[in-house]
């Protein structure tokens, strides 16, 4: 059993959004690590910041935003490469993605470019972080087919992304992603505009490059059950900050911040039949415009007091380095 | 326990074909079967879960059934205060009559509200139609519906763009209700919710299902929801019903490979169930050129000849006092196997 | 915007959010855009001027648009005439206000009964579909593959020249691509779930498609109109100048430049036709401003 070793690590991430004339706080100070061979789980609800944490990270932020503060820290064969510093679509960030760090879409429709074939999109990539002949990147771009599970890659390879089901785009996705045999894998919900087999199918290949490659990923759902079946670690997000964060056993075995425990008890259950109790979570999310001051989750917590309203709470670290951001984190932690 | 249920709606051989056209005279060059020859019986005060993946027909089995489609072939039975009729054969009164009865609850709530008009506005139509004329009345009943779906009555004077995407579902249930209905298809009604809004909604829907002895046909991808709503689930493959049982007992007992490949690969959200996958091969196959025999015989991990060539059909067997129906030829042998 | 300069706004923004310096904005998104948008604004004012100049001609000039003087004739730009007068003595400028009234008069009522025909058939024909929407759709295609200044010389021929008989003619030949563009946008409004759900009702078709979709369709059509307003008065111009148009007596934008043919006139007296184009040009300029601005305050891709 290798160490665990970290190539990706943000700490203090803050990004703000310009738009409408008003000044949106996105990422409120997020810290985590992607670690070798490791999946990493962000999940929440819409509006919770982990797109925009994905995208902070390739520095593929829309234009009116910025990352205020913190830093993305890059890896590479020992040397500190700091992400948040460098030029967006500067050449240094270019030379990264796809070589080192690669990212897969939700929906594989529209990350594909459809008026060039699958093969040149592949090509394109291959040659343009390596030396390779368009003869040798078509051969390089067929194994990587054959490998992705794609049926008649010799013929596929020269089709276009309409002539693919929804599956096999996301596999040509993963193929390009992975050509360039990176690091580190982030997938902004892979899945979701797919069908459950099909899901399977999916994660158990990137479950499989992740072990022979010993890649790190960075996988955004919005679903408890692909964190359960997916993640080595968790990180749970709400309004712009990780509310808990741990193995996946830690989070999921023994969740303690109450937003955890509400998104699990409000969510049915295969297997449970139909007189499970489901509670739904009291209250809606609130205005990003209009944001309370003190915990963000306070107001639909049935835990919360007066602290909880007036002031923040910052990270506190159970024994286990469980991460919960909750003032009354020691009460609700029932680890043995 | 068969005897207090009454039928409320029996679909017969129901087949929905939509022509392909090609060419400048568009000629029909073949047909998308959307459905392909269901068969369906739905009891008062029950919840029918009907399951499957894309293209497998059960969004416009919905429609069909509300004649939203015009089915090309079959029967759906309704049974009304003065009988049963078939929708498909109404004349034009009872055909309102039929509108009264049966709704809709639609997916996408962005686009399920007219943005032009205020919530009020949405319902004047079909409250003038149904008799609700004068303003004071819609005004009371709009406000009763809001309530009864827990949103505060003044609502109705705000535009759909003023609410969030779980507020909207419940104005299209509230909308759905609002001529007093006895059967309504929940069409992917919560897949386009965030997972805690889904609660919400779900738990409003039995709610409502108790205090108005309201029927659903409830239309979903997602088997979990599925089996928190349904008394009995009907899964879809290919335009065909393939396994219909009470919901207790389709898990417990899963007879078609399908049913067993679909539910083994749901991820659950419990960490201590981490369980083995059975894998499909290959993608969900296009309706306008199903295969032969069984349709599902490609990518069936238990395929034998006979299913290449065969088509099965929906027989129903009696398990533990309840009927559960599977369009397998192999089914009762794979049950022993498991027992 | 310059990195520099965006770095700042957004210090800026960043600043007034922290001290609660920015509230809620009511106002419209669309309001707002429109108002950002200064071409459209200036466009918007010199429309409603000219408008209304022509309006009050006869408190802006002494003249009649038909007096004849045939002792100033071709006089250039003086204080009695300030625009000159013409080869048999009218006043220029009075004309220009005169002829501003029928020129604008037809450009507008061209494009309302177009859009009047257009979009009720185009409404209509594109929710229900099937057969009507196939006539329709093919009489349109033809009429639009027709040469435009062939087919209004041909019915000009026919019917005679007069102002009415033009208004008719232009809105015949006009309706085809308002229908086209009103079907095109009741096509998409259509796949909506709010319709499907009107239709579950059992609602009747024509109050689904003229009360609830077309109310949804208004921005672009309203667009189209505005841009056919200029379109037609262009149109007015050219068959005026070539003499197909309004009767030459009658003053109109085209009618005066009819004068122009005459390559004389067009060396000497420079002021009996360059006034009129310049003007013609202001005004179809100031409508299409008003018609991008529009546009682009309807499309919610552009963000603010």
């Amino acid at each position: 059993m290798h160490m665990q070793e970290t190539v990706l690590k943000v700490d203090n991430l803050h990004v703000n959004f310009y738009t409408n004339q008003r000044c949106n706080k996105a990422l409120r100070g997020i810290s985590f690590e992607l670690k070798k061979g490791r999946t990493l789980c962000m999940v929440g609800e819409s509006g919770c910041g982990k797109s925009v944490t994905a995208n902070a990270i390739m520095q593929l932020l829309p234009d009116l935003s910025r990352i205020e503060e913190g830093s993305i820290t890059y890896w590479k064969e020992g040397e500190k490469i700091s992400l948040g510093e460098l030029k967006k679509n500067g050449p240094e960030i270019r030379a990264l993605r796809g070589e080192e760090i690669a990212m897969i879409f939700q929906d594989p429709m529209t990350a594909l470019n459809p008026v060039f074939s699958v093969g040149f999109q592949m090509n394109e990539m291959l040659m343009n972080h390596s030396s390779m002949s368009k003869k040798e990147a078509t051969k390089k771009s067929i194994s990587l087919l054959t490998d992705m599970g794609v049926p008649a890659p010799e013929q596929r390879v020269f089709e276009y992304p309409h002539q693919y089901s929804g599956g096999m785009r996301q596999r040509a996705m993963i193929a390009m992603a992975m050509a360039c045999e990176p690091k580190v894998l982030i997938a902004d919900e892979p899945t979701t505009a797919l069908d459950v087999t099909i899901q399977a199918q999916i994660f158990e290949l990137m479950n499989t490059l992740k072990r022979e490659k010993d890649m790190a990923m960075m996988l955004i759902t919005h679903d408890m059950g692909v964190v359960a079946e997916m993640a080595d670690d968790v990180a749970v997000m709400y309004m712009g900050l990780i509310i808990e964060s741990g193995t996946a056993t830690q989070v999921l075995g023994n969740p303690t911040h109450p937003y955890t425990s509400a998104l699990l008890e409000s969510i049915p259950m295969l297997g449970k039949g139909k007189n499970q109790k489901l509670e739904p979570i009291k209250g809606t999310t609130p205005d990003p415009y209009n944001r309370p001051p003190g915990c963000q989750f306070a107001p639909r917590c049935k835990h919360a007091d007066e602290k909880c309203h007036t002031h923040m709470p910052p990270e506190f670290f159970t024994k286990e380095a469980h991460m919960v951001r909750c003032f009354k984190y020691e009460e609700l932690n029932h680890e043995r | 326990m068969k005897d207090k249920r009454e039928l409320l709606l029996r679909v017969s051989g129901l087949e929905t074909y939509f022509p392909v056209r090609k060419g400048v005279f568009k000629r029909t060059v073949g047909h998308v079967r959307a459905v392909d020859g269901v068969d369906l019986e739905v009891y008062r005060g029950e919840t029918l879960g009907i399951v499957g993946e894309s293209g497998c027909g059960k969004t416009t089995l919905g429609k069909s059934i509300l004649q939203l489609y015009r089915p090309t072939a079959g029967s759906v039975e309704y049974t009304f205060a003065d009988g049963k009729k078939d929708l498909m054969k109404l004349n034009n009164k009872d055909l309102d009559e039929a509108r009264r009865k049966l709704q809709i609850v639609f997916q996408d709530p962005y686009s399920s509200l007219n943005p032009a008009f205020t919530i009020f506005g949405s319902f004047v139509d079909p409250l003038n139609k149904f008799g609700i004329r004068k303003k004071a009345d819609q005004q009371k009943l709009v406000g009763d519906l809001l309530e009864a779906v827990n949103l505060p009555r003044d609502y109705m004077t705000r535009y759909p763009n003023e609410f969030s995407g779980g507020q909207r579902q419940r104005i299209g249930i509230a909308r759905a209700l609002s001529v007093d209905p006895e059967l309504i298809v929940c069409d992917e009604a919560v897949s386009a919710l965030d997972v805690s809004i889904q609660a919400q909604v779900l738990k409003l829907l039995k709610q409502l299902q108790v205090e108005r002895n309201l029927t659903y046909l409830f239309i979903t991808h997602d088997l979990s929801v599925v089996e928190y709503v349904s008394d009995r689930i009907a899964v879809m493959y290919l335009g065909k019903v393939v396994e219909l049982a009470t919901t207790d007992e389709l898990f417990k007992n899963t007879l078609h490979p399908y049913t067993c490949a679909l539910l083994s690969a749901i991820p659950i959200a419990d960490i201590t169930k981490r369980r083995k996958r059975i894998p499909l091969q290959g993608d969900v196959p296009s309706p306008v050129n199903p295969p032969s025999g069984c349709p599902f015989h490609p990518r069936c991990p238990s395929c034998r000849e006979k299913c290449k060539v065969d088509k099965p059909a929906l027989t129903a067997y009696q398990i533990g006092g309840e009927e559960h129906f599977v369009s397998c030829h192999f089914a009762m042998e794979f049950m022993k196997e498991k027992k | 915007m310059s990195s520099q300069a965006l770095q700042k706004k957004m210090d800026d923004l960043l600043y007034k959010e922290d001290h609660g310096l920015l509230k809620e904005n009511t106002t419209s998104r669309t309001l707002r855009k429109i108002l950002a948008n200064k071409l459209a604004i200036a466009g918007f004012v010199v429309f409603v001027l000219m408008i209304i100049m022509c309006a009050i001609a006869p408190l802006l000039t002494k003249y009649g648009p038909n007096a004849i003087d045939l002792r100033n004739r071709l006089s250039s730009p003086s204080k009695a005439h300030i625009m000159g007068t013409d080869q048999i003595g009218r006043d220029i400028w009075t004309r220009i206000l005169y002829g501003g009234r029928i020129s604008i008069f037809i450009g507008l009522g061209s494009a309302l009964g177009a859009a009047l025909i257009g979009v009720s058939l185009g409404t209509y024909a594109g929710y229900r579909r099937g057969m009507l929407d196939s006539i329709v759709m093919k009489v349109s295609e033809i009429m639009m593959s027709f040469p435009q200044i062939i087919l209004v010389s041909i019915l000009v021929t026919i019917l005679g020249q007069s102002l009415w008989n033009l208004l008719l003619i232009f809105i015949l030949t006009g309706w085809p691509s308002m229908y086209r563009m009103a079907r095109s946008q009741m096509l998409s409004i259509r796949e909506q779930e709010y319709i499907q759900a009107l239709q579950a009702f059992g609602i009747k078709g024509h109050i689904i498609a003229f009360k609830h979709m077309l109310p949804n369709a208004i921005g672009p059509i309203f667009v189209n109109i505005t841009l056919s307003t200029a379109m037609f008065i262009l149109q007015e111009a050219s068959l005026s100048f070539l003499g197909l148009g309004v009767p030459l007596e009658t003053a109109t934008w085209g009618n005066i430049l009819n004068v122009a043919q005459d390559l004389n006139i067009l060396r000497e007296a420079w002021w009996v036709w360059l006034p009129v184009g310049l003007v013609i040009t202001l005004f179809v300029m100031a409508v299409n401003f008003i018609g991008d601005g529009l546009r682009d305050a309807a499309d919610p891709t552009q963000v603010g």
